[in-house]
């Protein structure tokens, strides 16, 4: 039982370590060039050499995925809660938000461009544009799946719908809401990145586009590798917080890993 | 004009359903301090009777009348308690107890000041449903037959006069079931409340009620009432004797008929 415990805990970095050894692997047995797909010593070596371009860079895509994420959290919340309080609403808002969310954001960044210029604001807006939706579909859904019976009971004492709102609907809606920012975080690494690659001067996405009109293959993979890495901290820290917030909906063997 | 809850003459459909009526034509009246069952098919709209009483919704046409008054409103004397518990998994069972008092006044207003007082009142709810201790626990940590008990308390916490219940133990097994009609039994002969159980189950009605209406099939009406005369208190082996037996054979006829 412990056995495979330890097992499972130690797996993910088993996992890991074992994609890099095959990738190196492949690269020598196969002979690829390096400037094809360079091993991932390369790759490390990189790091090295390009530590402070990197890490400055990597701060700044952080940041600005940060704020376009908060942003995103602060609105998608709202829109959330709205969309879920009244039934017309819901009804109006949809389909705006359905068209919108399937207009590649990428498309966006030229008019965020045009208005706010090259650098950091449109990256964290297209950071933000990308990571609302499954909010605010997450909080609508929470408020949209309230039992009638309960509705029933709270309605009956003569409950508000505020009340029942408070005392129901925003409590039930957290494990939705806290489920769905691990899916906004991931979402606004990309739109940071995406529109650093297309119009900054600054951040990962940036420093690729760089490395890749230098031929420095192996840089361009370590900068990939740093946004691995960033979107894996993330995720785990959305993951940690939803289980401290909402442990009373995390309780099926589901839910242990 | 008085009893506690009547129903004069009510029609009745949901908006939405534009022609169907789920109840036509429905009365009942039901006195104070009286046990009463309802019976009939499924889909009779025995369920559109509980939201009519507790003033959940209102009658396209008649008038209900609960505690002398036209209801206009949802009536906050109520207490209801269903077949599923809709216990919030987030509060404690003890929590989960307050709610009401949350919501509702005088207890509303009063909730910060007399907070203890309050989760006292709740613990020996809790102890007379055979609960005691209980209250600290998570409802999801609690057996189906323990939380529909809970249920039970969060419906009578705020001392409501009418209790409404829409087949509180459909979901249970047998004997579970068989505890909870004894539980129910013992809370109403305590607190004399008017009690008005929507049910399929015959012998739970027959056990638990004084009187008993049968609804036709959508859409509904009272199509028998029955007054039960066994004597009180009624133990459980009162289901095995013949007297018993006979008016849950007669009611069954009925609801045969209904059912046509």
């Amino acid at each position: 039982m412990t056995r495979t415990n330890l097992l499972i805990k130690l797996s993910p970095w088993l996992f890991t370590i074992g994609l890099f050894v095959v990738w190196e692997a492949a690269v020598r047995i196969f002979k690829i060039p390096s400037f094809f797909l360079p091993p991932p010593t390369l790759v490390a070596q990189a790091f090295v050499d390009y530590a402070g371009p990197l890490a400055r860079n990597s701060w700044i895509t952080l940041e600005t995925t940060l704020i376009g994420f908060a942003l995103a959290v602060g609105f998608g919340l709202l829109l959330g809660l709205l969309v879920g309080w009244s039934r017309a609403i819901y009804a109006g808002l949809y389909p705006l938000m359905i068209g919108f969310n399937a207009i590649p954001k990428v498309a966006l960044v030229p008019i965020l461009v045009l208005w706010f210029g090259i650098g950091f604001i449109p990256a964290v807006l297209t950071a933000f544009l990308i990571s609302f939706f499954p909010i605010v579909v997450n909080v609508a859904t929470g408020l949209a799946t309230i039992e009638p019976e309960l509705e029933d009971v709270l309605k009956a004492l003569g409950a508000s719908k505020l009340d029942i709102m408070r005392k129901v609907g925003i409590p039930r809606t957290l494990p939705y809401f806290f489920g769905s920012l691990k899916v906004a975080i991931t979402l606004a690494f990309v739109g940071s990145v995406i529109s650093e690659s297309v119009a900054s001067n600054y951040g990962i996405g940036n420093l690729m586009l760089q490395a890749q009109a230098q031929f420095q293959v192996p840089l361009i993979f370590a900068g990939l590798v740093v946004l691995a890495v960033e979107g894996i901290a993330m995720y785990a820290a959305m993951a940690i917080l939803e289980r401290r917030m909402t442990g009373w909906a995390q309780r099926s063997g589901f839910a242990q890993a | 004009m008085s009893a506690f809850v009547t129903l004069d003459g009510v029609d009745h459909a949901y908006a939405g359903a534009a022609s169907a009526l789920a109840v036509e034509g429905l009365s009942i009246a039901v006195e104070q301090g009286e046990f009463a069952a309802v019976v009939g098919p499924s889909g009779c709209g025995k369920s559109t009777l509980m939201k009519l009483a507790t003033g959940l919704q209102f009658p396209r046409s008649g008038s209900v009348t609960v505690a002398g008054q036209k209801v206009s409103a949802p009536v906050k004397i109520a207490g209801m308690a269903f077949q599923a518990p809709t216990l919030l998994p987030w509060r404690t069972t003890l929590e989960n107890l307050l709610l009401p008092l949350e919501i509702v006044e005088p207890y509303r207003s009063a909730m910060r000041r007399r907070k203890a007082e309050f989760a006292e009142r709740a613990e020996k709810l809790l102890a007379s449903v055979g609960l005691g201790g209980q209250g600290n626990k998570f409802p999801w940590e609690l057996s189906g037959g323990m939380q529909q008990r809970a249920s039970l308390c969060r419906a009578l916490i705020h001392q409501p006069q009418l209790l409404m219940l829409d087949e509180p133990f459909g979901a249970l097994d047998a004997f579970t079931r068989e505890e909870l009609w004894c539980v129910i039994r013992d809370l109403q002969a305590a607190s004399r409340i008017t009690v008005i159980l929507v049910t399929h189950d015959l012998r739970e009605a027959v056990f638990l009620a004084d009187r008993v209406f049968v609804m036709s099939s959508r859409p509904g009406r009272i199509v028998v009432e029955r007054k039960i005369d066994l004597p009180r208190p009624r133990d459980l082996e009162v289901t095995f004797t013949p007297a018993f037996t006979d008016i849950v054979h007669e009611l069954r006829g009925h609801i045969v008929k209904a059912r046509q």
